[in-house]
């Protein structure tokens, strides 16, 4: 069966994060297919390479990061939620005018179309936020 | 076509149960998780209204009863524990997954 | 492909960033229906000004779905009773359809339905995005 999975919060602030990624893993490690993880709202500020967790607890931006390099996981950011909350790549940044990016390793960042195209070519869409 | 429900907010605190028990229909199937599994607890309020409902199956996510110090044996007996991959299974088995956030 | 609004506009962003994934959806060729339920229904509220909370107002932009394709936009009765809100209190307004106004009927933006009606519509869909 193939997944999709929405996230709609950030990291740390609720554990939707987490769920999501805990599902992430289950989904894998059934044999089934992960199509994509598609981040929107507040969801988005799981693509930030600049957070630092207490070494102590969960790298939840480094273990998504290893989702994908690892398991070829595609996760998307809304280009539009992203921009909002200040996640940009260096495409973003320069076009923007920005003086940094900071989009973590393992993530790009697209359109909406993308979810809309998770919803449609996955048997599962299962939603995690608050 | 069957769904299965989640819900992730505590009962006591947010009104997502309450509104999905408002749709869910019976064949259904109903998925506490994160504080969501608050509502399992035998004795509170909202297991015995969820002991109420008819012809909806109720399952709550193992990992977060344990993260909230509610042991197995506090869980109302109508809802049944799984773990992640019992979730997967879930998702696999009901026709689509609706989440009330 | 069901898209079900449950938040009210402004205070939070969610109904704005839920607006925006309709207007994706009615770009694909897809079976779309859109509905406002709890707290969703405050965002077809006429009259809404939000300058003096420094917010931009991004509800008029509701209205434009008029124009695409995704047919009447349904809205939850039980739901704006339990509100205080009648039909009255929503934006007037109606559908582009092939036929003018001059040849056919306007046919409404907003459709009132039951929460039974709804319920039994959540569980025809492939798939239901919640926001």
């Amino acid at each position: 069966m193939i997944f999709g999975i929405l996230v709609n919060s950030g990291p740390y602030q609720h554990q939707a994060a987490d769920s999501a990624y805990q599902f992430a893993r289950a989904i894998l490690d059934a044999g089934h297919v992960l199509h994509r993880v598609f981040f929107y709202h507040d969801g988005v500020n799981n693509g930030t390479r600049l957070t630092s967790a207490p070494q102590d607890d969960r790298q939840i931006v480094e273990r998504w990061t290893r989702l994908a390099l690892e398991q070829g996981v595609d996760l998307v950011l809304c280009v539009a939620a992203a921009q909002r909350r200040g996640v940009v790549d260096a495409d973003e940044a320069e076009r923007h005018g920005k003086d940094g990016d900071n989009l973590a390793p393992g993530f790009r960042i697209s359109g909406l179309g993308q979810l809309i195209e998770t919803a449609i070519e996955t048997d599962r869409l299962v939603t995690f936020g608050a | 076509m069957a769904t299965l429900h989640t819900v992730n907010q505590s009962p006591y605190g947010r009104t997502a149960l309450a509104r999905c028990l408002n749709y869910i229909q019976p064949g259904a199937g109903l998925l506490l998780m994160e504080d969501g599994v608050l509502a399992a607890l035998t004795g509170g309020a909202w297991a015995d209204r969820l002991g109420g409902v008819d012809g909806v199956e109720i399952f709550a996510l193992g990992p977060d009863l344990a993260a909230r110090g509610i042991a197995i044996g506090a869980v109302a007996p109508n809802i049944r524990i799984v773990d992640y991959a019992g979730f997967v299974k879930l998702a696999v088995e009901y026709d689509r997954v609706q989440s009330w956030l | 492909m069901l898209f079900l609004h449950h938040r009210a506009p402004h205070g939070s962003v969610v109904a704005q960033e839920g607006l925006d994934a309709v207007l994706a959806a009615a770009a694909f060729d897809q079976n779309v229906t859109v509905a406002y339920l709890d707290d969703g229904v405050f965002q077809l509220v006429h009259g809404q000004d939000t300058s003096s909370i420094g917010i931009k107002n991004f509800t008029p932009a509701i209205r434009a779905l008029a124009h695409y394709g995704v047919g009447q936009l349904l809205v939850e009765q039980e739901s704006l009773s339990a509100r205080g809100l009648a039909r009255q209190d929503l934006v007037d307004a109606t559908i582009e359809t092939d036929e003018t106004a001059a040849r056919g009927p306007q046919v409404p933006l907003i459709r009132l339905v039951t929460r039974a009606e709804l319920s039994a519509l959540m569980e025809a869909q492939d798939v239901v995005l919640s926001f």
